[in-house]
């Protein structure tokens, strides 16, 4: 029986996998869906203004839309470049 | 006080109208005045599959333009006379629907029926979001399969924002898993996704399981709603269901492996 279950479990089913991505998917579109549809137009004109100061690349900033009950909170996350 | 029912689902080919048709001949059954709505605008298929394609005179887009009354267009069901069909247009004007002119129907309809049932078609454009736009209650179908779950989660979110429900901040439409094309040996192999799995990422209440089914096709075959075959396994799912959303309380069938009897096996009955 053990000898049974060791080939079983060898490989996690089609169905687990299924199941795995579709929750990662899932939880993603969730949050992205319930974003304000200012989010990436401000992303942008943020990313503008420190561009006038700090040479920062596309990527370096990301802004974040988290509703928690009542609590809606804007998170805004710059990164410097190390070479200074 | 009527209620509408939306069959939705997003991803084509799960069974949106052999649901739609099924449960709105079992409502009938029961003796609630039901009308069944196809809002699939351009590619007209509910009347196939309720048997009454070639009664259709009128459709949904005349009534709304006024070329035809709401009863010129209403077809009675020879089977069950508490039951209406109302035929989609085989128009390929995209614009043919509009929200006051459905408004208007379905408020027509509500004063004499009971239940209105709209079959929605596959995709998020104008047919499914007008379907599902007035809806009290919302059937998601879903096969077991990732690109309908997905699909079926886009509904909800569209389910919860778009409706008239949610503009005007009344109670939420209520929505109910429908999971079909199910096979319980496959998911005992981990081929398939559980009814566990699917309620568990889409968190809804389930209303039951429709087996896959070799019924399913020969119902449509003939134009009777699967319902209507009471020994095949797909029309006692419906027949469940349509008890549980009327509030029925009946333990969940089809979810299990049926276990075969010596005699079966002996025979290699499936």
């Amino acid at each position: 029986m053990s000898l049974l279950d060791y080939f079983r479990s060898s490989k996690p089913s089609s169905a687990s996998l299924a199941k795995e991505r579709l929750q990662i998917l899932v939880a993603h579109e969730r949050s992205s869906r319930n974003q304000p549809s200012y989010l990436p137009q401000l992303q942008q004109e943020l990313l503008a203004v420190i561009r006038k100061y700090v040479n920062v690349g596309q990527d370096a900033i990301t802004v974040n839309f988290e509703q928690d009950g009542n609590q809606e909170t804007l998170e805004l996350n710059i990164v410097l470049p190390d070479d200074r | 006080m009527a209620r509408i029912i939306v069959v939705t689902s997003g991803k084509g080919g799960v069974g949106k109208t052999t649901t739609s048709a099924a449960i709105a001949m079992g409502l009938a059954k029961r003796g609630h005045k039901t009308a069944v709505i196809d809002f699939d605008v351009g590619l007209r298929n509910l009347d196939l599959i309720m048997g009454c394609e070639r009664r259709v005179v009128y459709d949904l887009v005349n009534v709304i333009n006024n070329e035809a009354t709401l009863n010129q267009a209403l077809i009675r069901d020879k089977r069950c006379d508490q039951l209406y069909i109302l035929p989609a247009s085989q128009t390929r004007d995209k614009d043919a629907l509009t929200t006051e002119g459905v408004g208007k129907i379905l408020e027509e309809l509500a004063k004499d029926f009971k239940y209105i049932v709209c079959d929605s078609p596959a995709g998020i454009e104008r047919g499914a979001t007008l379907a599902m736009y007035f809806a009290d209650d919302a059937f998601v179908v879903t096969n077991p399969e990732v690109s309908s779950v997905r699909d079926s989660d886009r509904m909800l979110g569209i389910l919860s924002s778009k409706s008239r429900r949610a503009e005007r901040g009344e109670d939420p439409i209520r929505e109910y898993l429908l999971l079909s094309r199910y096979s319980p040996d496959r998911v005992k192999l981990g081929e398939m996704l559980s009814v566990d799995d699917v309620q568990e990422i889409l968190s809804l209440h389930l209303l039951g399981v429709i087996p896959e089914s070799k019924s399913v096709l020969n119902a449509s075959n003939s134009g009777t709603p699967v319902i209507l075959d009471e020994q095949s396994d797909a029309g006692q799912a419906y027949q469940d269901i349509v008890a549980r959303y009327l509030g029925e309380d009946k333990p969940h069938r089809f979810i299990e492996e049926e276990k075969k009897g010596l005699f079966s096996k002996l025979l290699g009955r499936k």
